[in-house]
């Protein structure tokens, strides 16, 4: 009987991660000693991210694909659920959100952004993001003790929905030109004369921007993020800020580089405007905020819109420039939002840029760690950050985007204010006041990761920008 | 050969360790760990010096650093007879001079400091000469300026230290500028920056020209001379020799390694290394000769006119660096490295004996004046030994390193092909003597005569050093002997193992001589040998006379010829003409226009402008985010609608 069941195997391990988060929502209410679950997602995601290496083919009818671009962004996922993990115990415990549910619902989002990744039909793409959504609007309102977390998961939710209408507008546009939601077909059916430039596709491609640039935050679709960032439980703010941005990612490469190549040229016109405003304002509003977390919301704006250049390139290059970006934007972002997270104390948010003052004198190894941080955010070799935005810069300028790159460097320029600002202040400053620090072993160990994951990749990042290049080969014919 | 990474990395590790840890938790034995490192290196490097003489040849990428377009960056190194030599000399030195300090150092509170920056160093100088390319070449090549300028400025609450730190370093950068461009040059021209690339294509632009400025030249010239511009930097060459002097400002053990043996060898280093680039030009080989000779001959006369011990030496070393240049100007290469190796044996010595008798002068106020010294042969025998052995050697006195090399560079400079081959003859000849005398008047003050320091030492008597570093010191006495075998002509019955060891990658020098005296070429060679033996001998005894047998003459001669002893004291007036030229019109341009016109009314403007340009924009901006979400909702709406627009208007 089981042997006329199609295989399963390609999604093993995301029934894994449906079946332990399941599991672990119910368990919630016998277990004392809420660290378990920690562990045991750590364990989960160790074996996931194992089983993604091993597992291949196609299901459901080759509308979900394990193929090696897929693979690349669940390395990337199952790395920011891992990291995210060891920030949560010591800070949830002292916000208070320390239970099952929370890793629960890490898991199930981490499940959405993975059908996402591997997804070969726009409706199961549409559920992946939708799984992953719904997850994260919950993660971002879970301090439901404190209204900001509130009106933050409120407003995500509902711009959220906003977006949903656009992407199912966009799938739809589609359908009646294609006859299909198959990425495949469509990629081939483009070719057909008078399809590639018909104004239904470009309507379409634009529709896509638009709910894309909503999920990955391109300005001006990125109004609901500082809110969102600010108010949620910091664990879930560098959730948010490292996964659903590189799901959205994923999906743009499914979409835009594997399904509407050959429509390239359009649709790289609407993404440059965007790409430009979104590097500017992003820098430009960093500057001005005194909250971490909103600065941080700024700088991963700007981020997103480096990362798109890589899209823009619409090139086999570009593409791995963008997930090489993403791998290393990981290490960076996790890291510096796990020192946030150090700081919280019962009564004390420890979220004000000025409570950095000083910090070198009084905790000079956290300073340190944040610093290096920092300066890959800037893009300062040898820092990660600076491999990252070599490539895409690199790749965008090799497309024939010379002024756009111009843009980002200068943009660049004004987005190292803000966080040099922070350097300033911890190490040329005296200290006012005398923080304390709430280092459990998991974000030590958490912290090593990323320190030396942004250092390492920061001199040696050639096996993974080859790894990158051999996962996206697939996406181009 | 895969092992030889670990020959650079190892002292890396130790480094590293020893500084992020020193301070606190190993403090006063951060010897250890440096010291085994770098026994270590010297272990691997002997093993691949004998695997390269084995006939072993490697040339391998580590990884990859960048891989942009035809642009290769990698870490990546090349085991040839020339790097292997360095990294087994640079090695064996490091880790004597490592030992040495364990007592030199000793009490010093900047213990694990000093260790971490010298294996670092280390690290930097293996990177330098055992890298494939040009790009390594460079990083080596300003890492090893960083700790030079880290460990010169070691004790930084001193002025003059952190003075001479920086002048060290600001001097560099002129040359490491033109090297920069030179090594831009290079990959325009080849499209590569490894070395095997860039040589086996070199003869391609034997005859292109560039036009710079308005004058056709080869390109060839330009790179060498570019090239050329970081070697007088780092190897203090004429025009940019100052800062060399200043230099022993840092821990003797520092003078002895960095400012004697290697770094300052690393121009010499280089020149061999990208010899087919420069034989290619007459004009850079001029150059070179040129810088060369007036460095040699300029120093070799400041030297006899100053009193501190390791200036003095300091200026003997920038004289024996213009030898190893004389000798690249003339084509002879192995000769020049030849030289280069000896002098890192009896140089080091001279320089580890200076700071051995600095040693046992640590409670007078200035320990280096040699007019507070003489008669110290008495107090510390071992010392003294072996500082007459490397002053011998030094000298050219038969049997010895430097009379070897030395002659060597001489007799191919006196059959050279190029035509300033004999000047260059003449002018080591004449240094030959000049040297002998600098190098005795120095054995003479301190360790002859009597004890003058009686007063400032306030009774404490002087003292032979721990064996930490006397045993060094014997060892290195031994390399200043034996070295030197490696290399004896043909004509006193040796093979010249040397020159052949290095003639795959370094060639050989063309002898020309009229064919009416081919056939006496080992009297020639033998009767050159016999003038630059007598002109030393002639020094010593110069200097014997002036300072041991009638020391009235040290009075009566600056009397006799006051300007010239005045211009010789002040050494010939190059800080004094670089300050007026140099840094003080630097300083007026930087206060008044930099400061005056374009700090303040164009930085600030700019500085304090575009942030606040910025700030308000971003205010503006902010307003938007008024966290009411129908606004959001209306802004998303209108990016959506402009979004769509575009579809008509593209």
């Amino acid at each position: 009987m089981w042997s006329s069941l199609p295989s399963f195997v390609a999604v093993y391990p995301e029934i894994l991660l449906v079946v332990v988060a399941s599991i672990m929502a119910l368990a919630d209410r016998w277990v004392k000693l809420k660290d378990v679950f920690a562990w045991i997602t750590i364990a989960t995601s160790v074996i996931a991210l194992i089983m993604v290496f091993a597992v291949e083919g196609a299901v459901f009818g080759n509308s979900y694909a394990a193929d090696t671009y897929g693979l690349f962004f669940k390395m990337i996922f199952l790395l920011a659920l891992i990291m995210v993990t060891l920030v949560s115990p010591g800070y949830n415990r002292m916000v208070g959100i320390h239970f099952g549910e929370y890793y629960a619902l890490l898991m199930f989002a981490v499940t959405g952004m993975m059908l996402m990744a591997s997804s070969k039909d726009l409706i199961l793409l549409f559920l992946g993001l939708e799984l992953m959504s719904l997850s994260v609007y919950v993660l971002a309102a879970l301090l439901y003790s404190d209204l900001r977390s509130l009106e933050g998961a409120m407003k995500y939710f509902l711009l959220g929905a906003f977006s949903s209408a656009f992407l199912l507008l966009a799938i739809t546009f589609l359908y009646g030109l294609t006859g299909t939601t198959y990425i495949d077909v469509i990629a081939k059916k483009v070719f057909y004369p008078g399809l590639a430039d018909n104004t239904a596709l470009l309507l379409s491609a634009a529709l896509f921007v638009v709910a894309f640039g909503f999920k990955v935050a391109l300005v001006p679709f990125h109004m609901w993020s500082p809110d969102a960032y600010e108010g949620a439980p910091t664990s879930v703010t560098a959730f948010m800020a490292v996964g659903p941005k590189a799901a959205g990612f994923a999906a743009m490469g499914r979409v835009f580089i594997e399904a509407l190549y050959n429509a390239r040229v359009d649709w790289v016109e609407y993404l440059i405007p965007l790409a430009l405003v979104t590097m500017f304002v992003g820098a430009i509003l960093a500057v001005v905020q005194t909250n971490i977390k909103r600065l941080l919301a700024y700088s991963s704006i700007t981020h997103a819109g480096y990362a798109v250049l890589g899209i823009i390139a619409a090139s086999r290059e570009g593409m791995a420039a963008t997930m090489l970006y993403l791998f290393l934007y990981l290490f960076m972002t996790i890291g510096a939002f796990s020192v946030v997270t150090l700081f919280r104390q019962k009564d004390f948010l420890g979220e004000e840029i000025t409570d950095y003052q000083g910090l070198s004198k009084t905790h000079p190894w956290v300073a340190l760690v944040m610093l290096i941080f920092l300066f890959s955010l800037v893009g300062i070799p040898p820092t990660a950050g600076f491999i990252g935005k070599f490539f895409v810069f690199k790749a965008a300028y090799e497309a024939g985007h010379h002024l756009l790159v111009i843009g980002a460097v200068l943009a660049s320029a004004i987005a190292a204010y803000p966080y040099l600002r922070i350097v300033m202040l911890m190490y040329m400053k005296e200290p006012e006041k005398d923080l304390a620090v709430n280092v459990t072993p998991y974000v030590f160990a958490g912290l090593i990761i990323s320190v030396v994951g942004v250092l390492i990749l920061g001199v040696y990042p050639e096996p993974v920008i080859n790894f990158a290049r051999t996962c996206c080969a697939g996406l181009i014919p | 050969m895969e092992y030889v990474i670990w020959i650079p990395f190892l002292p890396l590790i130790a480094a590293t360790i020893t500084l992020i840890f020193g301070k606190w938790y190993i403090r006063k034995q951060a010897h250890w760990l440096p010291c085994i490192a770098v026994f270590g290196s010297f272990l691997l490097s002997f093993k691949a010096l004998l695997d390269v003489i084995g006939g072993a040849r490697a040339n391998f990428d580590l990884y990859s650093w960048v891989i942009a377009d035809t642009f290769h960056a990698a870490v990546g190194f090349q085991i040839d007879p020339l790097s292997v030599l360095m990294l087994a000399m640079v090695s064996f030195l490091s880790f004597l001079i490592h030992v040495y300090s364990i007592g030199y150092m000793e009490d010093d509170p900047g213990y694990y400091r000093f260790f971490a920056y010298i294996s670092l160093f280390t690290f930097s100088m293996l990177m330098l000469v055992s890298a494939n390319n040009f790009l390594q070449l460079f990083f080596g090549w300003e890492a090893v300026g960083l700790c030079s300028y880290l460990l010169i400025g070691f004790w930084y609450q001193k002025k003059s230290a952190a003075d001479a730190a920086k002048k060290a370093f600001i001097v560099n950068r002129f040359g490491d500028f033109g090297f920069a461009l030179g090594v831009f040059l290079v990959f325009l021209t080849f499209g590569s920056i490894y070395y095997e690339d860039v040589f086996a294509r070199v003869h391609e632009i034997a005859h292109t020209t560039v036009n710079v400025l308005g004058v056709e030249v080869l390109l060839a010239t330009l790179i060498a001379v570019l090239l050329f511009c970081g070697a007088m930097g780092k190897s203090a060459q004429f025009p940019l020799h100052v800062w060399l002097p200043d230099a022993m400002e840092g821990p003797t053990p520092v003078s002895a390694l960095i400012h004697a043996a290697t770094m300052v060898t690393a121009g010499v280093f280089m020149v061999c290394r990208c010899h087919e680039i420069f034989e290619l030009s007459h004009v850079a080989m001029a150059i070179v000769a040129a810088a060369g000779m007036i460095t040699c001959f300029m120093a070799a006369t400041i030297a006899p006119t100053q009193f501190d011990i390791k200036r003095v030496i300091a200026y003997s070393t920038l004289s024996q660096l213009g030898y190893m240049f004389m000798a690249c100007g003339v084509g002879a290469f192995a000769a020049g490295m030849f030289h280069l190796f000896t002098h890192a044996f009896f140089k080091a010595l001279l320089f580890l004996g200076a700071g051995s008798v600095m040693h046992a002068m640590h409670h007078a106020p200035d320990p280096t004046d040699m007019r507070y010294m003489g008669g110290l042969r008495k107090y510390m025998p071992i010392t003294f030994a072996t500082f007459l052995i490397a002053s011998l050697s030094i000298s050219g006195i038969p049997g010895l390193a430097g009379f070897f090399s030395k002659d060597e560079i001489l007799w191919l400079s006196f059959v050279s092909e190029y035509p300033w081959g004999k000047l260059v003859w003449f002018v080591g000849t004449v240094v030959a003597g000049l040297t002998a005398f600098y190098s005795f008047r120095v054995v003479f003050m301190t360790f002859f005569g009597e004890f003058r320091g009686k007063e400032v030492l306030h009774g404490h008597e002087p003292h032979e050093s721990p064996s930490v570093m006397t045993i060094p010191l014997m060892i290195l006495a031994v390399g200043a002997v034996v070295t030197g075998w490696l290399g004896v002509p043909h004509v006193l019955g040796g093979h010249n193992h040397f020159a052949k060891f290095l003639e795959p990658v370094l060639g050989h020098p063309h002898i020309n001589l009229p064919y009416w005296l081919y056939g006496k070429k080992e009297w020639i060679e033998l009767f050159l040998m016999a003038i630059s033996v007598g002109v030393g001998v002639l020094g010593i005894a110069v200097a014997y006379v002036v300072y041991v047998k009638k020391p009235e003459l040290q009075r009566l001669i600056p009397e006799r010829y006051p300007a010239l002893y005045r211009y010789l004291y002040n050494k010939w007036y190059w800080d004094e003409i670089y300050d007026a030229t140099i840094v003080k019109p630097t300083f007026f341009t930087a206060r008044s226009i930099v400061q005056g016109v374009v700090d303040s009314i164009l930085i600030e403007g700019v500085v304090n402008g575009l942030p606040d340009l910025i700030r308000r924009g971003g205010e503006s901006l902010r307003r938007l985010q008024n966290g009411v979400v129908q606004t959001y909702a209306l802004i998303m709406a209108t990016g959506a609608a402009v979004v769509l627009l575009l579809v008509y208007f593209f």
